[in-house]
């Protein structure tokens, strides 16, 4: 029998209890509250599998286990230099209990590793390997996150994250309630079905360059305009492919990260909030948990050359830019975004991924990534990645 | 409305299907099962042979693509059960004996039933092998069962290290 050292995180101090407290951080905005007190901690390293609307043939470990060889190979490590072992999935979507520590497969956690897991998307286990990083007894953390979305109906499964009193009965599930979103900011005000229209446009157009995105092309907005409507006022366009999926990541601190890599994408801030579970009490047209995020963040207080925006709908771009004061200026979803490719538990992550290698290449000098999770943008996390 | 302290009961019916991918590896055990044959695969690091592997050695999280070995039908009762209490969705009548079957050759045991032998004498180290269904297909169910093969029962050492 092979020995596991596995915990479960609901959050993410529950994995770091025990241990010797080095600082004292707060759930969350530490980084705004603790200032220099903070470690700095980068991205070094990346690897993702290419979005498929259907993997047949490989299960779950099979898919994880090349992307995590490849990130490892790519920062020339070796899982014996890796301080910390974190990943974000869903057993849900598997439909088998206990997934995520058959998952450990691909990893080789022999001798045994020091681990955890979120059952959320990867960027909230990128976000507990942060919080672990910071208390400076170890350099290095490795992050990944995995998500066949195929093998059972998503959006059922996606509806059971609701109250389950008084929503699932009625069974909404995450198009139902993108719809009545959408249609809460049309008659808002100043943003029309073209706008949405030009997201996609823009999000298909982008992913002719990313080379594992799933859905690309040139698409005009009027004949995108012409398409029937699937559940008003969305159109199939204006919704997120089904995805399968998988993607990792190594976070170095400090010296390390530039031993790793030349240019490493440094984490200058990085929040997460959340708004309450009963929709109704929500304004569904605004995200004030983005907003909050991305201030503690300091999204605002430099120039955002790029930002990667988890927004599975067209229409939640637009809150979520403009709950992060995005202006013109600002490149979003260089990937394609989630219009593109939505493995769910890893789109999140992916965000990070994809913004974080725009200022390894050097082509930006400041990111945003952003991830959601729950119904209609309900949580958000928020990130701000510079160059040095 | 119900009266103070009682509670009022919502029944909420729920189910989710799924389509199963067995993966690379397992299909190749399976296709393997419906030509009686027993397909474990090899780690290549560690000499490990997994049967019924999923397409890595957990221990090192490298493709167990070290090596096809077709294993015996045969092998060691590890550990095993004696099943008297009835469950939901049980499928053989209790009681009856259950347990890990480590194949010669193997470094990992399958699990299954054992049987043509009273349950008071199933014991470890039993020396078994497998009784296949007339009509096989890629589901362990084409292995029967297993029966005793009448040999002297395996030394505690050749197999305290797959427990």
């Amino acid at each position: 029998m092979v020995l596991r050292a596995t915990g479960k995180a609901g959050s993410p101090f529950a994995a770091v209890l025990g241990r010797r407290p080095v600082r004292t951080i707060s759930a969350s905005g530490a980084a705004a509250y603790l200032g220099e007190a903070m470690r700095d901690v980068a991205i070094v390293a990346t690897a993702q599998s290419p979005a498929l609307r259907k993997e047949e043939r490989r299960n779950e470990v099979e898919i994880l286990m090349p992307v995590i060889h490849e990130l490892r190979e790519n920062a020339k490590l070796d899982q014996d230099d890796i301080g910390f072992t974190v990943s974000g999935s869903c057993d849900y979507l598997q439909g088998q209990p206990f997934a995520f520590v058959t998952a450990l497969d691909a990893i080789g956690p022999w001798p045994p590793i020091d681990e955890s897991h979120v059952e959320m998307d990867g960027a909230w286990a990128l976000y507990e390997a942060w919080v672990r990083l910071q208390h400076g007894d170890i350099d290095t953390a490795l992050v990944y996150s995995f998500g066949k979305s195929s093998p059972g109906d998503i959006r059922r499964i996606l509806t059971l994250q609701l109250d389950p009193y008084y929503l699932v009965p009625m069974w909404p599930d995450p198009v139902a309630l993108a719809a009545l979103q959408a249609r809460a900011l049309l008659e808002s005000d100043g943003v029309s079905e073209k706008d949405m229209a030009e997201v996609v446009a823009r999000s298909r157009k982008h992913a002719k360059d990313n080379p594992n995105a799933q859905l690309k092309g040139d698409v005009d907005v009027d004949q995108l305009l012409n398409e029937p409507m699937y559940l008003s006022p969305l159109r199939k366009h204006d919704c997120p492919p089904i995805t399968d999926g998988a993607a990792a990541v190594i976070l170095a601190a400090g010296d390390k990260a530039r031993e790793i890599t030349d240019r490493p994408a440094w984490i200058r801030g990085i929040d997460h909030r959340i708004e309450p579970h009963s929709l109704g009490v929500r304004d569904l047209t605004d995200s004030p948990s983005t907003r909050k995020a991305g201030e503690v963040a300091g999204v605002g207080s430099g120039k955002v050359d790029v930002a990667e925006l988890y927004a599975p709908f067209s229409h939640q771009e637009i809150i979520l830019r403009r709950a992060l004061g995005l202006g013109d200026g600002v490149n979003v979803n260089p990937s394609g975004g989630a219009l593109a490719a939505n493995a769910v538990m890893v789109a999140g992550l992916l965000r990070v991924i994809e913004a974080a290698q725009r200022i390894m290449d050097g082509s930006a000098d400041r990111a945003v990534a952003h991830a959601t999770s729950g119904p209609a943008l309900q949580q958000n996390l928020v990130a701000v990645l510079e160059g040095e | 409305m119900p009266e103070r302290g009682e509670g009022t009961i919502v029944e909420r019916p729920l189910r989710l299907d799924y389509d199963y991918t067995a993966g690379l590896a397992q299909s190749r055990f399976l296709k393997g099962i419906a030509q009686k044959k027993i397909l474990g695969e090899r780690c290549p690091k560690c000499g490990k042979v997994y049967v019924g592997s999923r397409g890595s050695c957990p221990t090192d999280g490298v493709a167990t693509d070290g090596g096809e070995v077709d294993l015996p039908h045969k092998g060691t009762l590890t550990t095993f059960c004696v099943v008297n209490v009835p469950f939901a969705g049980q499928s053989v009548e209790c009681p009856y004996a259950s347990g890990y079957i480590l194949l010669d050759g193997a470094d990992i045991p399958l699990m299954g039933l054992i049987q043509e032998i009273p349950h008071d004498q199933v014991r470890m180290g039993l020396r078994v092998e497998a009784v296949w269904e007339d009509e096989v297909g890629p589901t362990l169910q084409s292995i029967k069962y297993w029966k005793p093969t009448g040999e002297p029962d395996a030394d505690y050492e050749t197999y305290k290290m797959h427990l």
